[in-house]
């Protein structure tokens, strides 16, 4: 019988990459050692240690080992949640993190820094271990030499082994745990004495249960084995019975003992190539992973959906079975196929909303790794900082979570680094000394909103602006009002020199997180105010997938038109239209002189006419760039599923894909920023 | 049909041997190997794109696939034809670089299914015409009747698809 275990093993992954977030969490918001806040964290570790072993990973559950120990003597209030553990625990979990990525892409975790955090966790743990009258060292030590060498944390050499009196419960067997096994385990680290005492047998065979257990053990095991192995022998039974661990009286045996085989908990990391995978507080967590976790609720309305979908089907087809048989009920029949076709599209409706919704993750998984962010780098900086999450629970598609997750902690370092002050200049400026910065999400509209506020130094427009003129950004007549200033820190050459970040205090690659954000269909925006903090504010799609549709009419064709980027649409008056160098037409809309497309022309599928009297028009505006699109009709509002013209072709410049529309034919999305360039005649083939 | 073609292709009679699917573009007969042939559909009006040569004609859904369809005739420089309710279209699948694509091409009618050895092909003659050869794969004589045979992968591959390509690299992400 052989189980396929590699399933069970991405489980363990998956759920101990959950376990380390808590933990984490958990460990950021332990203030003073609350006990039940510990006893999670020890939990996490513990589950960890038990999934590692259990899959062979034999590394990380030794790794585990010391992590759990100096825990579970934390929640016993043998040591103390000092500041300095709390971060010692904190690379212990990142160590957890690399190697449980190891284990999963096959790389290796960093041996060096594996080795140097269990050092230090052991050293923690021997500060410790005298006061808190953990296992020791046999106070006697006997034989001089080993007294020496003596350290129950696991290193070194131990006494010269341990008596272990082991007397089960009546109920061991019962708990699926057998007295054998554990004692080949115990074999494997050292030479094994058994001595069995059967002193509690009883007398008569009517009173002998056999399922109870009635013997118990005195063994000797002697060789280098640590306390806490002998322990975690008997880990899964010390609540069934009476156990006492004693060192041996030491006892001129033959020191060297080497011949067991070299137990795990040894202190040597395991050698192994230095292929780092390292996945600290950062990005290396943001890769996208190919499966998800699905709250059973969704899948629950989903299955109740395509029940609901197989009823309407039956239903459809005996219609149809009926109007076979007996033509002359026709009109009846054809109501209730009216009536049929109805519950299809809403079965079908919700079906889509609820398949889309399956794709919905809460923002809370890219969230939760900012607090440890936060507290790592004001650290670092000596600023004192407080993070607060809002609306962690705000679902958002899952790709673009995923691609979320750098520019974010790019933002948040921003402000950590550059917006909060040091807490002398905070005070000296009348504010409290610990900063402020909010990390909040929600919907609105269509979209999700992101927002990162800090109550930091602000940015001055001003200098900014002068910045920008030197850099050549801004035209030295050029006139920008506060807001658009502002904008410029997202601008690639300004924001990449140093002295502006020096300057201004922000900068260094915000072009790139403004890319990125574009990229995902989103934008970003920055105000500020010298002096009271910043605010960045990132509008992102719910999903990449669907989107609010107008159709409309150009030509023979439909175009659908992504709703959010609609200024208005408008019949023309003929005094508005004007006319730049003879051939450019110009719509007047109040203030603002609007280029006029004639996308029939622009896409090559017509000669250029003359603008109508009275024509149809449709201002459209992306990237800070407005058009007015000529369209002959506008048709009705839908949600469009956006299929990419890639797969089977290529990118197609001023569409951003293709959708199907209720008849089976394909319509174009068209891509209003990329009409807008080409319009601006940047694209100079479409002229 | 499918079945029949892997059959015979196992065939030790048939062993060596391609089998082609031929087609008619203004009498004349061109084949493609029958394996990359997805199905052959009638000829739907499909939706234009922007900017593309003549020869592509548009993109059709085929089960909430967008296909790109390529009317052959104008690809090689022939007289347009009218398109009516016996044009078809053969569905392939073209492969470049490990990427599979799908890809209709219009023809005036599907004829015939041969087995050809690849010793029966003989090199395509220097055609010195703005049409390339490197898509021609060889050509077989059938019962007096010559056939092109076509590689696809050449012939509607990154050439013909990038050919605007320079306008894509402009365009957003």
């Amino acid at each position: 019988m052989s189980i396929d275990m590699a399933q069970f093993v991405d489980a363990f992954l998956e759920e101990s990459f959950e376990g380390l977030e808590r933990m984490e969490t958990e460990l950021l918001a332990l203030d003073g050692g609350d006990p039940e806040t510990l006893n999670t964290i020890f939990r996490c570790a513990h589950s960890i240690k038990g999934g590692a072993g259990t899959f062979g990973f034999g590394a990380i559950s030794e790794f585990t080992h010391g992590v759990e120990t100096l825990l579970d003597r934390m929640r016993n209030g043998e040591q103390e949640a000092a500041p300095e553990t709390v971060n010692l625990l904190l690379r212990a979990v990142d160590i957890l993190r690399a190697q449980l990525h190891a284990a999963r892409d096959g790389g290796e975790a960093d041996a060096a820094e594996v080795a140097e955090v269990r050092t230090l966790i052991e050293a923690h743990l021997d500060d410790a271990a005298p006061a808190a009258g953990v296992p020791n060292a046999p106070a006697n030590g006997g034989s001089g030499g080993d007294t020496a060498s003596d350290s129950s944390g696991g290193g070194g050499n131990g006494p010269r082994g341990w008596r272990i009196q082991f007397r089960p419960h009546a109920d061991l067997m019962r708990t699926g745990n057998d007295p054998l096994r554990m004692f080949e385990v115990l074999e494997e680290l050292g030479r094994l004495t058994v001595h069995c005492e059967t002193d509690r047998l009883p007398d008569s065979a009517e009173a002998f249960d056999p399922e109870d257990c009635y013997l118990a053990w005195t063994l000797e095991l002697e060789g280098d084995a640590t306390r806490d192995q002998i322990e975690e022998v008997f880990e899964w039974v010390e609540d069934e019975c009476d156990l006492v661990i004693d060192p041996l009286e030491a006892a001129p045996v033959a020191p060297d003992e080497s011949s067991a085989p070299e137990p795990g908990a040894d202190g040597a990391t395991p050698a192994r190539p230095e292929t780092a995978a390292k996945g600290s507080g950062g990005s290396a967590r943001g890769a996208e992973s190919s499966s998800m976790r699905v709250n059973t609720g969704k899948i629950d309305a989903l299955i109740d959906m395509v029940g609901e979908l197989v009823i309407t089907q039956s239903m459809l087809t005996d219609i149809s079975e009926q109007l076979e048989e007996d033509p002359s009920q026709m009109e009846a029949q054809i109501e209730r196929l009216r009536t049929g076709l109805a519950e299809l599209e809403r079965n079908t409706r919700e079906l889509q909303e609820s398949v889309m919704s399956i794709r919905m993750v809460p923002i809370a998984q890219v969230f939760n790794r900012f607090p440890r962010l936060v507290h790592d780098i004001s650290a670092q900086l000596g600023k004192q900082i407080e993070l607060t999450l809002k609306g962690e629970a705000t679902e958002i598609d899952k790709t673009v979570m995923e691609h979320l997750g750098d520019p974010l902690v790019h933002l948040v370092r921003n402000a950590v680094d550059h917006g909060i002050e040091l807490p002398e200049a905070r005070a000296a400026a009348g504010k409290p000394e610990t900063g402020q910065v909010t990390l909040e999400a929600f919907h609105r509209g269509g979209n999700v909103v992101i927002e990162i506020r800090d109550d930091g130094k602000g940015m001055d427009a001003d200098r900014i602006l002068a910045k920008a003129r030197d850099a050549g950004i801004v035209g030295p007549n050029q006139q920008l009002d506060r807001h658009e200033t502002l904008q410029l820190v997202f601008e690639p050459g300004l924001s990449t020199a140093d002295q502006v970040s020096d300057l201004s205090g922000r900068g260094v690659g915000m072009d790139v997180v403004k890319k990125n954000i574009r990229g995902l269909g989103g934008n970003v925006e920055l105000e500020s105010e010298p002096g009271k903090g910043s605010r960045l504010t990132i509008r992102l799609p719910l999903t990449l997938s669907i989107m609010d549709g107008q159709l409309l009419k150009i030509g023979d064709e439909t175009f659908v038109i992504p709703l959010i980027a609609i200024v208005e649409s408008l019949q023309t008056l003929p005094e508005s239209v004007k006319q730049a160098f003879g051939k450019l037409p110009l719509y007047r809309l109040r203030d603002e002189y609007i280029p006029i497309v004639d996308l029939a022309a622009m896409f090559g599928r017509a000669e250029p006419s003359p603008l109508p009297e009275q024509a149809l028009l449709v201002v459209a505006e992306a990237d800070d760039q407005r058009v007015a699109l000529r369209v002959d009709d506008l048709l009705g509002q839908q949600q469009v599923v956006i299929k990419t013209l890639e797969t089977n072709f290529r990118k197609v410049p001023g569409t951003a894909g293709a959708t199907i529309l209720g008849d089976g034919q394909v319509a174009l999305i068209l891509d209003v920023a990329g009409i807008a360039r080409m319009a601006a005649g940047r694209d100079t083939r479409a002229a | 049909m499918a079945n029949d073609a892997t059959q015979s292709i196992h065939d030790p009679a048939t062993a060596g041997q391609d089998q082609y699917l031929t087609f008619i573009l203004a009498e004349e007969e061109y084949g493609v190997d029958i394996l990359r042939v997805q199905e052959i559909k009638g000829w739907e009006r499909p939706t234009p794109l922007p900017n593309t040569p003549d020869y592509i004609r548009g993109v059709i859904n085929v089960r909430g696939m967008i296909v790109p369809i390529i009317d052959m005739r104008l690809r090689f420089g022939m007289e347009p034809m009218e398109y009516g309710p016996t044009t078809v279209v053969i569905m392939l699948r073209v492969i470049n670089d490990d990427r599979e694509r799908v890809m209709g091409v219009v023809v005036d009618a599907v004829s015939e299914v041969y087995s050809i050895g690849a010793d029966d092909l003989q090199p395509a003659p220097d055609f010195s015409t703005r049409i390339g050869i490197d898509f021609v794969r060889g050509l077989a004589t059938v019962d007096e009747k010559m056939i092109l045979m076509l590689d696809i992968d050449t012939l509607l591959g990154p050439g013909l698809i990038a050919s605007e390509d320079a306008i894509a690299e402009g365009a957003p992400a």
